[in-house]
């Protein structure tokens, strides 16, 4: 289990039960990451976003609230803001939309997929954690069919299995883990040549 | 499920191409410029109109827009997509309220310019909000977008009943003085905005990719507009407001917008940040 050489982008998707399965996994990202990370986790509407403070503070890479037209950089984790679509563009740079929502969602999990496919092809991983909605499987589907890894939560260890059982039914997924796996294999991604320095 | 958007006709490199193609054949014919949109927003909406015209691939739908004149006005619909609401982020019509009506209320006459109006909430909220402020009366406000189907609904100002709790509670939300039920008639399932606020708001026709600017305005309200396109195309419809406000005149953009890296950046000061209002350099 092993992603060294393989990843230059990962997509995350999570609804119900989000933010402490991001809790586990974030924090296990590596200081000198060379892989960008993009986040949609659904929220309640007409909320500050707040995640990117959040997650900051108990992470050892740089984690951001997405902004339109911003350039992607290396081991940066990039937060969708609440009541935006987020999808990478041509670049790679950030682009935000207020198109309508996707399966009830937006940001959309589906949107943000689809999105990377078009730009990482075969060189991206998507993961999909615990949620309650359909959510993310046609997404994810996007990243099995243009050869990209995948990998799902084991939905019976999420607080709302459907996103996971979804996904499933879609496609079969390259691998079905636990949170602590997934943070062991998070650890095998690429490291920056040099990586940053703290300052 | 629909797993429609994976089909191999919506992705790599011919994808690219053919979108290419579209796009051109597209403004060579109808005169309409996509051509400095954001490609990640676009890709999508025509992956969207695909499905919905049961066309497996970009080249088979530009067939059909190429030959037949009646698809182009539902393509349209697909590409100008915008989903509003009236007072849609209630903290940036509290702060014009608060802070930029004080300034607005010392012009003998006013006009406002909303740029991508879609099908008018926007308009209509700062309607609704300049005649709470005793504005209303000596202002002009110009709803502008490229769609014109959508600029009728505009003009008509009806609504479904079910958007109005939303709209409502967004108002509130934006210091209201008066209740929404005083400018809408309902009845049908239907909510009519009152003749009241139309006959203080043009809606027309107008590009921010090929157009120019057609009037002195002292404030513009372009929300949610510039995400889709891409950074010279933003620059271009910036360069607009620059153009078409007086001085010291505002401009309210998007929530998640900003004019960093812009090579209009310098034309603006910060004026209510958080909110996203900018205000025209006087020196310019």
């Amino acid at each position: 289990m092993n992603l060294a050489g393989r990843i230059d982008a990962v997509v995350i998707g999570a609804s119900a039960g989000g933010i402490e399965a991001l809790t586990v996994l974030l924090p296990a990202l590596a200081r000198g990451l060379r892989p960008p990370v993009f986040v949609v986790l659904h929220l309640p509407r007409n909320r500050p976003s707040v995640l990117a403070e959040i997650f900051a503070k108990r992470c050892a890479v740089p984690v951001r609230e997405a902004e339109d037209k911003e350039m992607v950089t290396s081991g940066t984790v990039y937060f969708a803001p609440n009541d935006y679509h987020l999808l990478v563009d041509q670049g790679p740079q950030l682009a935000l939309s207020a198109d309508e929502p996707v399966h009830h969602s937006r940001p959309s999990v589906d949107v943000l997929f689809e999105s990377a496919v078009d730009i990482y092809k075969d060189r991206l991983l998507g993961i999909i954690l615990t949620g309650a909605n359909e959510d993310g499987a046609t997404g994810l589907a996007a990243v099995h069919d243009a050869g990209g890894v995948t990998i799902v939560q084991r939905p019976d260890t999420t607080l709302a299995p459907m996103m996971a059982l979804s996904a499933l039914k879609l496609r079969p997924a390259d691998w079905v883990l636990t949170l602590d796996e997934i943070a062991g294999m998070l650890q095998t991604l690429d490291a920056t040549a040099t990586p940053m320095q703290v300052s | 499920m629909d797993a429609e958007v994976n089909k191999p006709g919506t992705s790599g490199r011919e994808f690219d191409i053919e979108l290419k193609l579209f796009i051109d054949a597209i403004y060579h014919l109808y005169h309409y410029d996509f051509r400095g949109y954001a490609p990640a927003s676009l890709r999508r909406r025509l992956k969207t109109a695909m499905n919905r015209f049961d066309c497996g691939t970009l080249s088979q739908l530009q067939d059909k827009v190429v030959h037949d004149s009646a698809v182009f006005p539902a393509l349209l619909d697909f590409l100008t997509v915008q989903v509003s609401e009236m007072f849609r982020d209630p903290a940036y019509f509290l702060a014009l309220r608060d802070r930029v009506v004080p300034l607005l209320r010392t012009y003998p006459s006013l006009k406002v310019w909303v740029a991508g109006c879609s099908a008018g909430e926007e308009a209509y909220s700062l309607a609704i909000l300049f005649h709470e402020e005793g504005l209303l009366s000596k202002t002009l406000i110009y709803g502008t977008d490229i769609n014109t189907g959508t600029l009728q609904k505009a003009a008509a100002g009806v609504y479904g009943v079910e958007r109005i709790a939303g709209f409502t509670a967004n108002h509130h939300k934006s210091g209201a003085r008066s209740s929404l039920s005083d400018y809408y008639t309902a009845a049908y399932g239907r909510a009519v905005f009152n003749k009241s606020l139309k006959d203080h708001i043009v809606f027309s026709d107008h590009s921010l990719a090929t157009d120019s600017v057609f009037a002195e305005v002292q404030l513009v309200s372009c929300r949610n507009v510039l995400i889709y396109f891409n950074r010279t195309l933003r620059d271009r419809a910036l360069g607009l407001f620059r153009e078409a406000l007086c001085r010291r005149g505002f401009l309210g953009i998007g929530a998640k917008e900003s004019l960093r890296f812009s090579s209009q950046a310098d034309a603006f000061v910060d004026f209510a940040p958080a909110e996203r209002i900018y205000q025209r350099r006087a020196e310019l």
